[in-house]
C-alpha cells in the first residue's frame, strides 16, 4: 500500500488494473498565452451538459465564475497586478494622461440644475472647470500617477493527480482511474457521501446542489472528466478544442511534460523570469499532476496550493495511531473493571 | 523567481500595520507587553478558500459522538455482563443499541443520495476510512443490536426471547471486540482529508476520540446504573476524561498554525464548553457519584455533553480552517521556503 500512496508512478493506469492501457493523457495549460476569453468554460459546460452555477458579479476582475466546483469544471482566474509582464514594452508608455474632463463637467451640470449657473460660464465670473490648467490637455499629464499593470489569466481544471485523494477516499468505488490515467466519477454509483470534497488538496470536486427535479446529478460529486467520452473516441477534450490560443494543450502526459519544460525555458530566455511550472514534477506531493500548468506568479496568487501533499501520504501513520488509540481504549476499559470491586 | 512587491498581494487577513514583505512573515505574540499578534501575510486569490470545506452538516459530528457512545457503551456493557452488574449492563447495552441506530440514521441522512447507501458495500478499501468504517459498523452493529435487544426481551414472544437471551453474552462480547475500532477510526475519517485542522491533528485525534468515547459512555452508565453497579463507569469516566484532555493538549501543540481555529468563533466556544463539562463531569464521577445518585446522573450528563461538544468543536474547527486560505497556504509556503 505504501508505494501506491506517494511518489512517482509511471504506470498509474496499469497499477489500477488496466491491461496494456494507452499512454496517460492530460492537459498542459500555458497561462502565459491565455487571453481570458473563457471559451474553455463555455465549451466545457456545453459539451458536458453542466447546469448553471449562478449568474453573479463577484467583483474580482473579469472572474464572475468564482472557483472550480460541481458545476464549474474549468475556471478562468483573472488577477490584476501593478507590474509588467517580463520585460514587456508598453505600447502607450509615452502618451499623456490626465483626469477625465467628465467629472468637472458633471459637477458643473449638477450645480446648474440646482440653481447655481456660475460654473457653466454663462455669467461674467471666472469659469473653473476643475482642469489642471488652461494648457493643452496633457501638457501636465499625470504620467507620474501611472503604474505598471499586468493581467494574469489562467484556466484552472482538475489536476487528475497521480495520487488522487478523492479517488482513494471514495467509499463506493464511484471515483475510478480510467485507462487514460485520469480520474472520473461514475454518476450512477456515487451516493453523495461527500468525502472526496474535503479530501481534494486543490478544492476541485464538490457535491452538486440544486433542484432534484430539474437539475441532473444533484447530490452527487462532480468534476472534470477530461472529457472521458471524447478522448475515448479519439477526440480532444472540449476545453482544449475550443481554446483559441492553445493555452490549453491536450496530449500524452510524458510529451506535455517535455513541452512544458521547453516553454518555461523559452520564457526565461525571453526575460519572463516569473514563469514556472506547476504540477509537472512526478516527485511532488501528489506524484505529479495529469493536468499541469505554466504560471507567471506563485501558485497561491492563482488560488492554487503552493505545495500540496496528498492526505493519504500520511494514512499509514493515521491507521497506526488509530490502532494504538483503540488498544488504549480497550486497556482503559479493562482497567476500569479490575481495580476495586464495586 | 522574483520577489513580488507587497502591493500585488491580495490578502485574506487584514493588512499588517507595516507592509510585511514576502518571506518575512512573523507569527506569535510580540514580547514584553506587546499583545498584538501580527497577522500572517500571504497571497491568495481574492481571499477565497483553496480547499473546499466538507459539505457535511450536523449529522457527521453527531455521528462521531453517537459512534463514540455506542463503542464505549459496548465495552462497559460486556464488562458489566461478565462481572454481574445488571443495571450498568442494561443501561450500556440499550445505550449502545440506541446510539448505533441513531448513528446509522445520521450517516444515511447525510448522503447526497440516501437511497444509494448500499453502494458503500460494493467495495472494501483500506485507503478510504469511510469504507473501513462501513465495515467496522457492519461487524459491530449485529452484536450490539442483539445485546441491546436482549435487554428488551420482555417485549418479545417466548421462543425469540430465550434465543436472544442465550446469544446476548457472545453478541455483546463480539461488539465489544470491535468497539475500540469504532471509537477511533472516526478520527482517521476526519484526518484523511485536506482540511488543515483535521489533517494536522492526525497523530493525536484518535486518542482524543477514544478518550471522548470512554467519557461519554461512562456518563451514560452513571445516569442509568445504581451506585453499587457504577464503579467501573466512574473509573472509566475519570480515565476517559483525563485521556481526552491530555491528548487534546498534545494535539494543539503539534498542529501548528491551524490549532488557532480551535480557539476561534463557534469551535472555540464549543471547545471551552467541552473542557469545562468534561472536567466537571470527571470530578463529579470521582468525588460525588459513589455517594449520590443525583450527583452521578448530573456528572453523567456533563460527560455526555462534554463529549458532544468535543466532536462538534473539532468538526467546526476543521470547517473554519478549510474556509480560510491562510491555513492551507501559509504552512505549505513555509514548507516550500524551507526546502533547499
Amino acid at each position: 500500500m505504501g508505494s501506491q500512496l506517494s511518489g512517482p508512478d509511471p504506470h498509474v493506469a496499469k497499477n489500477s488494473g488496466w491491461h496494456e492501457p494507452p499512454p496517460r493523457k492530460g492537459f498542459f495549460t500555458d497561462t502565459s498565452i491565455c487571453i481570458g476569453c473563457k471559451a474553455c468554460e463555455v465549451a466545457c459546460k456545453e459539451w458536458n451538459g453542466i447546469p448553471d452555477d449562478g449568474f453573479n458579479l463577484l467583483g474580482s476582475s473579469y472572474d464572475n465564475t468564482g472557483a472550480l466546483g460541481a458545476s464549474t469544471w474549468r475556471h478562468v482566474a483573472f488577477i490584476e497586478q501593478p507590474r509588467r509582464l517580463g520585460e514587456q514594452e508598453l505600447a502607450f508608455e509615452g502618451m499623456p494622461l490626465g483626469p477625465p474632463a467628465s467629472d468637472a463637467l458633471n459637477e458643473a451640470g449638477d450645480a446648474a440644475l440646482s440653481g447655481d449657473r456660475s460654473l457653466l460660464g454663462t455669467d461674467n465670473t471666472k469659469v473653473q472647470l476643475g482642469m489642471p490648467s488652461f494648457n493643452l490637455p496633457g501638457a501636465a499629464s499625470g504620467l507620474e500617477t501611472r503604474t505598471d499593470f499586468r493581467w494574469l489569466m489562467s484556466s484552472d481544471v482538475c489536476k487528475h493527480c497521480t495520487h488522487a485523494a478523492c479517488l482513494d477516499v471514495c467509499p463506493t468505488g464511484s471515483l475510478m482511474r480510467t485507462e487514460f490515467g485520469t480520474v472520473v466519477v461514475q454518476d450512477d454509483i456515487c451516493n453523495g457521501c461527500g468525502y472526496c470534497v474535503p479530501a481534494c488538496p486543490f478544492g476541485v470536486i464538490d457535491r452538486r446542489i440544486g433542484d432534484r427535479d430539474t437539475v441532473k446529478n444533484v447530490g452527487i460529486a462532480q468534476k472534470c472528466t477530461l472529457c472521458y467520452d471524447r478522448i475515448g473516441a479519439g477526440q480532444t477534450p472540449a476545453c482544449a478544442q475550443a481554446c483559441p490560443t492553445q493555452s490549453i494543450q491536450f496530449g500524452d502526459v510524458d510529451e506535455l511534460r517535455v513541452r512544458a519544460q521547453e516553454r518555461v525555458e523559452t520564457l526565461h530566455a525571453n526575460g519572463v523570469s516569473d514563469a514556472r511550472l506547476y504540477g509537472e514534477n512526478p516527485h511532488d506531493g501528489i506524484g505529479g499532476a495529469g493536468a499541469m500548468f505554466l504560471l507567471l506568479d506563485e501558485p497561491e496568487v492563482y488560488g492554487l496550493p503552493p505545495d500540496p501533499i496528498v492526505t493519504t501520504h500520511d494514512l499509514p501513520v493515521m491507521w497506526k495511531q488509530a490502532g494504538l488509540a483503540a488498544l488504549s481504549l480497550l486497556a482503559g476499559a479493562a482497567a476500569a473493571f479490575v481495580g476495586r470491586s464495586r | 523567481m522574483t520577489t513580488p512587491g507587497p502591493a500585488q498581494q491580495q490578502r485574506a487577513a487584514p493588512e499588517p500595520s507595516s507592509q510585511a514583505k514576502r518571506g518575512r512573515r512573523r507569527r506569535g505574540a510580540g514580547r514584553d507587553g506587546d499583545p498584538v499578534v501580527p497577522e500572517v501575510s500571504f497571497s491568495s486569490y481574492y481571499g477565497r478558500p483553496v480547499v473546499k470545506a466538507s459539505p457535511w452538516a450536523a449529522d457527521i459530528p453527531a455521528y462521531l459522538f453517537l459512534g463514540g457512545v455506542a463503542a464505549g457503551s459496548s465495552l462497559l456493557g460486556a464488562g458489566a455482563d461478565l462481572t454481574d452488574r445488571p443495571t450498568l449492563r442494561r443501561t450500556s447495552r440499550i445505550g449502545a443499541l440506541a446510539a448505533v441506530t441513531l448513528s446509522f440514521v445520521a450517516l444515511v441522512h447525510d448522503l447526497g443520495r440516501p437511497a444509494r447507501f448500499v453502494n458503500m458495500m460494493r467495495v472494501a478499501k483500506l485507503t478510504s476510512p469511510m469504507s473501513v468504517g462501513t465495515w467496522i459498523l457492519t461487524m459491530y452493529g449485529p452484536g450490539a443490536g442483539l445485546a441491546g435487544a436482549a435487554e428488551l426481551s420482555g417485549l418479545m414472544p417466548r421462543p425469540v426471547r430465550s434465543l436472544i437471551e442465550a446469544l446476548a453474552r457472545p453478541a455483546g462480547i463480539a461488539a465489544a471486540t470491535v468497539a475500540p475500532a469504532l471509537a477511533s477510526y472516526t478520527a482517521v475519517l476526519l484526518a484523511d482529508t485536506a482540511t488543515p485542522a483535521w489533517h494536522d491533528a492526525h497523530r493525536e485525534l484518535p486518542f482524543v476520540f477514544a478518550g471522548s468515547a470512554a467519557a461519554a459512555a461512562a456518563g451514560l452508565g452513571l445516569i442509568g446504573a445504581t451506585t453499587a453497579d457504577a464503579g467501573p463507569a466512574r473509573r472509566m469516566a475519570v480515565l476517559g476524561a483525563l485521556g481526552e484532555l491530555a491528548a487534546e493538549r498534545r494535539m494543539e501543540s503539534s498542529m501548528g498554525l491551524s490549532a488557532e481555529t480551535m480557539h476561534m468563533a463557534t469551535a472555540g466556544r464549543l471547545m471551552r464548553a467541552s473542557r469545562t463539562l468534561t472536567v466537571a463531569g470527571a470530578a463529579g464521577a470521582a468525588l460525588v457519584a459513589a455517594r449520590s445518585r443525583v450527583g452521578a446522573a448530573l456528572s453523567g450528563v456533563a460527560l455526555l455533553a462534554g463529549s458532544a461538544c468535543t466532536r462538534f468543536a473539532i468538526f467546526e474547527a476543521g470547517q473554519a480552517s478549510a474556509r480560510d486560505p491562510k491555513y492551507t497556504v501559509v504552512p505549505q509556503r513555509e514548507r516550500l521556503d524551507r526546502r533547499p
